[in-house]
């Protein structure tokens, strides 16, 4: 039964640094990928990235040079008007599960939102294909609706997360001041947590702002201006896919732009919002 | 008994918060509890309650831990109702009126509460004592500066922070941050005080200034403390009770339970020979 205790020592020796050595590359591989997307990006479409691109209108085939800008503003459009609808409902509802409703409601509440979320991207934009574009057409606010939608059940969840986080006696100092229930959650509860509710909703908003299958048959997709909501509107995941797939170098360097210009948005939406919970203070205790 | 049983006290209307009645010895039950029973879902907490805590004295539970010494002081404000489940039977008296049938923000703003570990708001000092008289629609917002020093004088703390009214509460000490509170509570002018266990998150120097400020509080306040601290309740309380499994063994003015105690489970509690 007994093994030479010095091999046995080699052996445990080389399992340890085998282990230590394929993890390590593993996170080395996972952490690079992002630097790895984040220079590609730069070589392809940083070095194409000019003023024009922030500018100018999408040319024609063949004529050199042109930007984006209708993207651009069609892309702001669209976020804000999915802000406007899923932030409020994701967030009201979140008070009511974090704050009102009971443990089994809540849990039933919980898993129906988690499905939600679950529900695959191009399947909300269908939804939103057959109950705005087929009453009033291809639009923003029908890429708007579907990105609402997607907003929702996170707003939802984050807003009950950080709720919850807020401790007890908090709630309680306020109620043993007299203070009802929905005024102690507005006038200490959720400004406890403000800081992260307020990052929630922008980590939300990075996440649904590069979704592109629900665009793509809801917004659509245009080369020109995008008046008013209800006509349809380029935005710049689509204009990347339609850029992408075209046999044009010149249009493949715009898309690579355009990819860039994304992912830098959504980086700074990013690092801001963390930066906001790292700066709040601490709901701790001495 | 049932709650009901008091409503002919109903049509007592809420006096203001009462001036120091020296000639009447603070001998007027404030507050009086008959055959109490207190329950957390199927567990029996509380066995027949009966006491009176006096207007305009310090008044201090003790008893091992889990003795029921904090549920009952929670009976008193209501705040039991946060936690599912519970229920009480039997009849609670504030001023004659019955507590259990109070309007509960009403009840709570005449009787204030401490907790056990020091809980700001995260908000500027003076918003932290504002915030009472604010939502209570009290002060009108001139005068809450004025109410705010009162309140902050009160609690003894005014000296330490009139410069710095707007920084946030959380860069005070923790002694400073359980007087804070403290001044929170007496800033809606309670008639009684609950302070649950208030010192035992604090260092010796902190809490003898919370025992000192509370021989000023009780001028115009009624004071219920819980307490671990056997030398406490003997340092600040008027009356003491000595709660053991739900039961509320003895109750008398402190000198009698910690000099001639007539229980021998009081005697035994306050020798230190269990608990």
């Amino acid at each position: 039964m007994r093994r030479d205790p010095g091999r046995l020592s080699f052996r445990r020796k080389a399992v340890n640094a085998i282990m230590l050595n394929v993890t390590g590359v593993c996170t080395l591989i996972a952490v690079g990928l992002l630097f790895f997307v984040l220079g590609y990006l730069f070589v392809k479409g940083g070095f194409s990235l000019n003023f024009d691109f922030f500018t100018k209108l999408p040319v024609p085939v063949g004529e050199m040079g042109g930007g984006m800008a209708n993207a651009l503003v069609g892309s702001a459009k669209v976020l804000l008007l999915a802000t406007f609808i899923g932030v409020p409902i994701g967030f009201l509802a979140g008070v009511y599960l974090a704050e009102y409703a009971g443990t089994a409601f809540a849990s039933a509440i919980r898993f129906v939102t988690d499905l939600l979320n679950g529900v695959p991207s191009i399947v909300i934009g269908i939804f939103a294909y057959a109950i705005i574009v087929i009453k009033i057409g291809f639009s923003t606010l029908a890429g708007g609706v579907a990105l609402g939608v997607m907003m929702i059940p996170i707003a939802l969840r984050s807003t009950e997360e950080f709720l919850r986080s807020v401790p007890v006696p908090l709630r309680e100092g306020a109620m043993a001041l007299g203070a009802t229930k929905s005024r102690t959650i507005l006038t200490v509860v959720i400004p406890a947590a403000i800081r992260g509710l307020i990052s929630g909703m922008m980590l939300n908003l990075a996440r649904v702002a590069g979704e592109t299958a629900p665009l793509l048959f809801t917004a659509l997709g245009n080369q020109f201006w995008s008046p008013g909501w209800k006509q349809p509107t380029a935005t710049l995941p689509a204009m990347i896919y339609e850029y992408a797939k075209a046999p044009y170098e010149d249009w493949h360097r715009q898309a690579w732009a355009a990819g860039f210009v994304l992912l830098m948005l959504v980086l700074v939406v990013n690092i801001t919002a963390r930066s906001i919970v790292a700066g709040g203070f601490s709901h701790k205790q001495r | 008994m049932t709650p009901q049983a008091s409503s002919k006290f109903e049509t007592a209307a809420s006096p203001n918060p009462p001036e120091p009645k020296p000639h009447e010895g603070g001998l007027d039950p404030k507050i009086r509890s008959t055959h109490l029973d207190f329950f957390y879902g199927a567990y029996h907490a509380l066995h027949d309650i009966n006491l009176d805590v006096h207007s305009n004295k310090v008044t201090a539970f003790i008893g091992p831990s889990g003795c029921g010494k904090s549920t009952f002081l929670r009976t008193m404000n209501r705040m039991y109702e946060t936690i599912k489940s519970t229920r009480v039977q039997g009849q609670i008296l504030l001023d004659n009126e019955n507590i259990l049938e109070m309007e509960v923000s009403h009840l709570r703003r005449r009787v204030g509460m401490v907790f056990q570990r020091p809980n700001p708001f995260p908000k500027s000092i003076f918003d932290n004592v504002a915030y009472g008289p604010k939502i209570n629609g009290m002060v009108s917002r001139s005068g809450m500066a004025e109410r705010v020093e009162q309140s902050l004088r009160r609690a003894a703390l005014w000296e330490e922070v009139k410069d710095k009214l707007h920084k946030s509460a959380f860069d005070l000490s923790g002694g400073q941050q359980q007087r804070l509170c403290i001044a929170r509570a007496l800033a809606v002018d309670p008639e009684v005080l609950l302070l649950d266990e208030p010192c035992s998150a604090l260092d010796p120097i902190a809490t003898a200034k919370i025992e000192e400020l509370l021989f000023q509080v009780k001028h115009n306040c009624t004071v219920v403390i819980v307490t671990h601290n056997m030398q406490q309740a003997a340092r600040v309380a008027d009356y003491t009770g000595f709660f053991l499994l739900g039961k509320l063994v003895e109750f008398d003015s402190t000198e009698v339970i910690f000099k001639t105690p007539k229980v021998k489970a009081t005697e035994d509690y306050i020798t230190g020979r269990f608990g």
